[in-house]
């Protein structure tokens, strides 16, 4: 806990405004004093940490999903792998890669894209996999190469899956991201710590604990949006 | 605030005298994380089970259940355990109640999903027999809906067990004090407990599938 003790904004209940000093559900003036130099700042390394993690934790899985799909065999042991890193605590695996990495934004990433592997690699294969047999057999029949049939037959009708799995891949990083604040302080999480370390000033772990969640939301809505925008044909 | 900022693999060797030489605390500490996450699962299983399986039985409340998953997931673990320690202040119920929320939406949304998904023609069929509708959901419906119910269980406990750990910021006790707490365990020691967790989720994650596999059903299974 006292590890991330200080900080450049710290409530002051001596001299602060009568909200801070009775330590008040939401001080507006707080806010809009330490929106600037506290909670945006927040929240552009919270979204920074979590679309580089699902950026990459989606490249890997597709590559890993292309594997799978095309050879049966892997998926198993693919499967397996994924769903171990899946099962460590994230606070466990943040400390296990410290020793390795350091108290550095590699290893929160390495541990974040870990956690988006399972959920997107099993989506992409179940995407792929879903794909009717008459679809791929009418993309042969109209002299479609095999990557022709990929790119334009199969991916397209994996996208809804696709889409299901990175909305839930995104919403669950932002989560885990608040949990970095443990080895870099970074994120929405760092608020977040100094707020209990500061008699739990209630407004900051407020702000910050909504921002959280309103960035997952907000993250969800747009990529439902995106998979309404790149399947127009469901809409029909 | 001891800085690990270089490689240092031989941590992983002194992480494992550390579990060597404090046995006995690490034992200690597990019973309270397993406690704190049993209690949680407990009560979330007491709610949400049978209003999951209920609503699916009834195929009504789709909307309750996605809510719940897609609201359950969005809510991160550190700031309910932070609202729960503003609320209800340090201890045993704060992060018990916060470990409660975040299991709800995983076991709700399977079973729901579990049982809603039996196949309409098999329900109507024990309908058609004379069962009660009682009897049509715990004859009928929960065995075949069962794996999906079970792993929405897993994917609770999983998810509970590995929430315990940061409850330690709450006075939670558990794996996750050590974890923590670096200033009197060290980095060997934060390391230590972390493999020491890790083992216990993976452990569980592996009971509660071997649970799983038990219990579907012989001829669903093959295929």
């Amino acid at each position: 806990m006292n590890v991330l003790a200080g900080g450049p904004v710290i409530p002051n209940f001596g001299s602060g405004s009568s909200c801070e000093q009775t330590n008040g559900w939401w001080c507006t003036d707080w806010l809009s004093a330490h929106w600037g130099d506290t909670l945006q700042p927040a929240l552009v390394q919270h979204v920074e940490l979590s679309l580089i993690a699902v950026g990459i934790g989606f490249a890997f899985s597709l590559v890993l999903a292309l594997a799978g799909y095309r050879f049966r065999l892997l998926d198993p042991p693919i499967g397996v792998v994924a769903d171990f890193l899946y099962t460590i605590p994230s606070l466990a695996l943040f400390q296990l890669l410290v020793p390795l990495t350091g108290l550095t934004v590699t290893t929160v990433e390495i541990a974040l894209v870990s956690y988006t592997l399972l959920i997107l690699y099993r989506n992409i294969v179940a995407g792929l996999s879903g794909v009717p047999a008459d679809a791929l057999e009418a993309a042969r029949g109209m002299g479609f190469t095999r990557l022709q049939t990929f790119v334009r037959v199969e991916l397209p009708l994996a996208v809804p899956a696709i889409v299901a799995g990175l909305r839930i891949a995104v919403v669950s990083t932002i989560s885990i991201a608040t949990v970095a604040a443990f080895v870099i302080p970074q994120g929405l999480g760092r608020p977040i710590f100094i707020a209990l370390n500061q008699d739990l000033f209630k407004t900051e772990i407020l702000a910050a604990g909504g921002l959280a969640i309103a960035l997952a939301l907000v993250a969800d809505g747009l990529l439902v949006l995106a998979q309404r925008a790149l399947t127009p044909w469901s809409r029909a | 605030m001891i800085v690990a900022d270089q490689f240092q693999p031989s941590t992983f060797v002194d992480a494992f005298r550390f579990i060597g030489d404090h046995g006995h605390l690490l034992l200690q500490k597990t019973g309270e994380h397993l406690e704190l996450s049993l209690a949680s699962l407990g009560i979330a299983l007491v709610l949400a089970l049978p209003l999951g399986l209920w609503l699916g039985h009834l195929r009504r409340g789709l909307f309750v259940a996605l809510g719940v998953s897609s609201v359950g997931r969005a809510l991160p673990s550190l700031v309910l355990i932070a609202f729960g320690l503003t609320v209800l202040g340090v201890g045993f119920w704060n992060n018990t109640a916060a470990l409660t929320i975040l299991a709800i939406p995983s076991i709700l949304t399977n079973a729901y999903f579990g049982i809603a998904g039996v196949d309409r023609d098999v329900v109507e069929a024990a309908r058609g027999m004379g069962l009660s509708e009682r009897q049509i959901l715990l004859r009928v419906e929960l065995p075949l809906g069962l794996p999906l119910v079970l792993a929405g269980i897993r994917i609770a406990t999983i998810f509970v067990l590995a929430t315990a750990t940061i409850a330690a910021i709450a006075g939670g006790g558990g794996l996750g004090e050590i974890i923590v707490n670096q200033a009197s365990y060290g980095l060997e020691g934060v390391v230590g407990a972390s493999f020491c967790v890790s083992a216990l989720t993976l452990l569980a994650a592996l009971l509660l599938g071997l649970v799983a596999r038990a219990a579907s059903p012989r001829h669903l299974s093959d295929t």
